[in-house]
């Protein structure tokens, strides 16, 4: 029974990673290396206005000042900034009016993934905005969209187009300050995704973007801006995959959410970038900056997310709750595997009065990954009646796994109600018994456990979507059950 | 740490200041250690709110103080500590007295109690019984990142000593009265090794009191070894005014299937910080570890735990409460770490707080660290009020709102102290809460000083 199990646990680890292929597409590329010259090259490349190029000059030169942190709880290979090329595009993008204007090769690398670029074929409607390696290269149904009055296009789009509202809102709720990838980020960003709902707007569809790395020694550096006005609402997806390599690659986004004022925003992620081989060797770096700002009254802001690839990923998507009666929700299923390492969790800042948060955080450790939630809750002085409600599981398939939790509770208001609750188990063996005992397999009982424990998450995120992560979380721990 | 603060060159002066006068009184095994130790403080230094294990204390209102030491006892003042006796009257136990971190010298250095159980002077019994010592002392007390260990191995030179031999069960507890007084700001430093052999129950309790009204300092190591299938309780009960800041470090170390408790009451003081680390070394041994604190006006007490989980089938509970008023801060740090073939772990924590005022704030920080898969672990923690339905239950049965709440508030501080196993300090403990939370007790018991 033992050896049963641990095959099976053996083969569904060693599930192999589907979207690692290669494409050829014709690049951009500029010289390896980061200096001042290259933050130049890249805003001028981009044509941006003077504004911008200061605000990456700013950056980069704080950045300069700051050292990698160290406080995680990760392993991480020291990265030599000068060996990585800042800026990798996609050559004629000139007019992409009609998709027949789209390089063949890059069609088909969205048609593998399974990415709909074609409007006409996609009945029940997402919007896209497909990023490779560090460009923008698609958004679809904008005109739709534009209808209702939504923008929704790539980032350099929107610094040409509606430079007033990026002004006004980019590095509001993440300064270039903040920590030493976002300040990375805010010197080097190449592009990302914008998106704006006006008042009383309800985007009529889910937007996504799908952000894929393709050309080698890049470091993807993109930045989304969502920001919901007065009493709108917006899903919004994000996908993410990475060709197999040998080498490290960096990933380092910085995604920022404005609710104003009774506005709804939810934000899913299904991560999975290419999570290295068995033995560790390559996969990518996924050190990402996500914060939302619940800026009015009643406003909320909903994180979920799946992770399941990136060799390494740091990140706490967060929430300020500043409008009263705002609420924040954290829902987060993370899995590694083989030598995965995850170092995630949120930050819920309570400032308003009456604000609510949620945390959900189920960890999944197999192979020899592992795994660690770091949460913060804090309740300010003048949040009265701040109420937060936090729950992080950890399971742990295999012997040489680990799995760790690290919330830190931070209370300065007598009304506030603020509890924690964690447990660190293996998976039942009378529970695989159960299902063994009715004729399940022990793998397909692997499988059913682990979505049952998972349940809770999946079931926010939007239908197609927790079809693809359920699968995902097949695929991540095939084999993986001891 | 890199680069020096201006507070840990103060000590690091300290220790050259009088190092010869600290070597030349104590016993040379001690001596031994001290220069490595020194070493290892001057590169950590004293910890600071950049420190992770420190994040939510800030030592430097007592480090930055002047303080006067002394580190050969004076012989008058051991007298007034004769004069001081416990209020407990019905606690039938084995006494001693600690002064300023020294043994008083007009009683003998060194007792033997009936079933061959030895008390005393560390400083005495390194002198007297080399091979225990050298077999024990400096092996427990492990940190790669608290330099206040260090600093105390460095330069303390007096404390407690409990040898209880292989098999002995000592009925009686032990009380240690571990009294700070003097005429000026005074720092100072003890370190006391226990050693309860195989077999063997035994059972301490440690009082901290402060007997006059000036600004204290006491950075305290306590290393204790507890042998196969022996069973051992410490608590502490810690009542100090509020210009006094006690730091203590009690390193448990545990052998196969031996069961240990520590127990820490914080009661009253100006800064506390009770880290409590409890080493699981054999198959099967259980830990338990309980806090309970009850801080006002600008209190601060701050409890760390470390149960280090590095043998399989072994169990540990984690339990703290705290009561917040006023202006007051409380912190606790609570981990769990289960290394890789500590499989069949079973660890729980929980760390429950209540906030009165608007102005206390607590930080909790519970943490697990796991790599091991046969486990069964969990932490909870709470900050928040008293249960409304709980308080709206008792009003509706007729009982006042006030009287009430002090029912729930002292319900909740009794899950502490009913862990207690002497009767009589149990009682005892029951009583100063409920005085405490009447706002009747807004000084310790017993205590001469005034502290407002």
């Amino acid at each position: 029974m033992e050896k049963a199990q641990d095959k099976i646990l053996s083969e569904v680890t060693s599930g192999e990673y589907k979207y690692g292929f290669y494409s050829d597409i014709e690049m951009e590329r500029i010289p390896k290396g980061l200096s001042e010259d290259v933050v130049r090259i890249i805003s001028s490349k981009k044509n941006e206005p003077d504004w911008l190029l200061e605000f990456r000059l700013k950056a980069y030169r704080h950045w300069l000042t700051m050292k990698m942190p160290k406080w995680p709880n990760l392993k991480i290979p020291p990265i030599d900034y000068n060996e990585i090329i800042f800026y990798a595009a996609p050559k004629q993008r000139k007019t992409l009016n009609s998709l027949d204007d789209i390089d063949p090769e890059l069609k088909k690398t969205f048609d593998k993934l399974g990415i709909p670029l074609e409007e006409q074929k996609h009945l029940s409607g997402v919007a896209v905005d497909a990023v490779i390696d560090s460009v923008s290269v698609k958004t679809t149904f904008k005109e739709t969209l534009a209808e209702m009055g939504i923008i929704f296009c790539s980032f350099s789009d929107a610094v040409k187009e509606y430079p007033d509202l990026v002004r006004r809102y980019m590095g509001s709720v993440v300064p270039y300050t903040d920590n030493f990838f976002a300040s990375l980020n805010s010197a080097v960003f190449s592009d990302g995704s914008f998106c704006y709902i006006p008042k009383g707007v309800r985007c009529p569809m889910e937007l996504s973007t799908y952000f894929r790395i393709n050309s080698a020694n890049t470091g993807q550096f993109e930045r989304t801006l969502l920001i919901a006005d007065e009493e709108s609402y917006v899903s919004y997806l994000e996908g993410c995959t990475a060709p197999s390599r040998d080498e490290n690659q960096l990933h380092a986004a910085i995604v920022e959410i404005i609710a104003e004022k009774s506005a709804e925003v939810k934000y899913s992620t299904v991560q999975n970038w290419y999570p290295g081989n068995k033995d560790g060797l390559g996969g990518v770096f996924n050190f990402v900056t996500k914060r939302g700002l619940c800026k009015g009254e009643n406003s909320k802001i909903s994180w979920t997310q799946i992770e399941t690839g990136s060799a390494i990923t740091w990140k706490y998507p967060s929430c300020i709750l500043r409008g009263d009666n705002s609420t924040g929700e954290f829902y987060s299923v993370a899995v590694t595997n083989n030598h995965q390492q995850a170092d995630t969790g949120t930050k819920m800042i309570h400032i308003g009065k009456n604000t609510k948060s949620t945390i959900v955080s189920k960890g999944i450790s197999a192979g020899k990954g592992q795994n660690s939630y770091r949460g913060l809750v804090k309740v300010l002085r003048n949040a009265t009646n701040a109420r937060n409600y936090s729950q992080c599981d950890s399971l742990l398939l295999g012997d040489k796994c680990g799995a760790h939790t690290f919330p830190y509770l931070e209370v300065d208001n007598q009304t506030a109600i603020v509890e924690h609750e964690a447990t660190t188990s293996k998976i039942g063996e009378d529970q695989i018994f159960y299902c063994n005992q009715r004729g399940i397999s022990t793998e397909d009982a692997i499988g059913l456990i682990v979505n049952g424990y998972a349940r809770e998450v999946i079931n926010k995120l939007p239908m197609e979507f927790a079809v693809e992560a359920q699968k995902l979380l097949q695929i991540s721990l095939e084999g993986s059950i001891g | 740490m890199n680069g020096k603060s201006e507070t840990t060159e103060k000590y690091l002066k300290l220790y050259h200041d009088n190092i010869d006068k600290i070597s030349d009184n104590s016993a040379p095994y001690l001596n031994s250690f001290r220069e490595e130790a020194f070493g290892r403080f001057s590169e950590l230094g004293i910890p600071t709110k950049k420190d992770e294990a420190y994040k939510y204390t800030n030592l430097s209102l007592f480090f930055d103080h002047d303080y006067a030491s002394y580190f050969i006892p004076d012989a008058a003042d051991f007298e007034k500590a004769e004069e001081f006796r416990c209020d407990i009257s019905d606690m039938d136990t084995h006494g001693i007295v600690l002064l300023n971190g020294f043994y008083p010298t007009i009683n003998e250095k060194l007792r033997q109690l009936p079933s061959g159980v030895w008390i005393g002077s560390l400083n005495a019994a390194a002198k007297k019984f080399p091979e225990i010592i050298e077999k024990h002392y400096g092996k427990y007390a492990h940190t790669d990142t608290d330099g206040l260990v260090h600093l105390n191995t460095a330069m303390a030179s007096d404390g407690i000593f409990v040898y209880v031999p292989e098999g002995v069960i000592l009925s009686k507890p032990v009380q240690v009265v571990n009294l700070v007084q003097a005429e000026v700001d005074s720092f100072s430093q003890h370190r006391n090794l226990i050693i309860v052999e195989k077999r063997a129950e035994f059972s301490i309790i440690i009082c901290d009191h402060t007997l006059s009204p000036k600004k204290f300092l006491t950075n305290a190591v306590t290393e204790i070894f507890v042998g196969e299938d022996a069973h051992f309780d410490i608590i502490r009960v810690q009542n100090e005014h509020n210009a006094a800041c006690k730091i203590t470090h009690t390193f448990i170390h545990q052998e196969r299937n031996s069961v240990a408790s520590s127990n820490n009451m914080t009661l009253h003081g100006g800064l506390i910080r009770n880290s409590t680390y409890h080493y699981l070394g054999g198959e099967g041994a259980e830990s338990h570890s309980f806090g309970l604190f009850l801080a006002d006006k600008w209190q601060h007490v701050d409890n760390f735990v470390n149960v280090d989980h590095a043998f399989p089938h072994c169990t540990s509970n984690q339990l703290f409460k705290g009561v917040l008023d006023d202006m007051s801060t409380g912190t606790f740090n609570g981990r769990i770490y289960v290394r890789p073939d500590a499989q069949g772990t079973l660890a729980y924590q929980k760390n429950n707080n209540i906030l009165l005022t608007d102005d206390a704030k607590m930080d909790t920080k519970p943490q697990l660290e796991i790599y091991a898969d046969d486990v069964k672990c969990s932490h909870g923690a709470t900050v928040g009020q008293l249960d409304g339905d709980a308080l709206f239950y008792l009003q509706s049965r007729g009982i006042n709102k006030r009287e009430a709440r002090l029912m729930l508030m002292f319900g909740f501080a009794h899950e502490v102290i009913q862990n207690i196993k002497i009767e009589p300090l149990r009682d005892r403990m029951d009583n100063l809460v409920m005085q405490r939370l009447r706002g009747e007790l807004s000084r310790c018991a017993s205590c001469m000083v005034k502290c407002g």
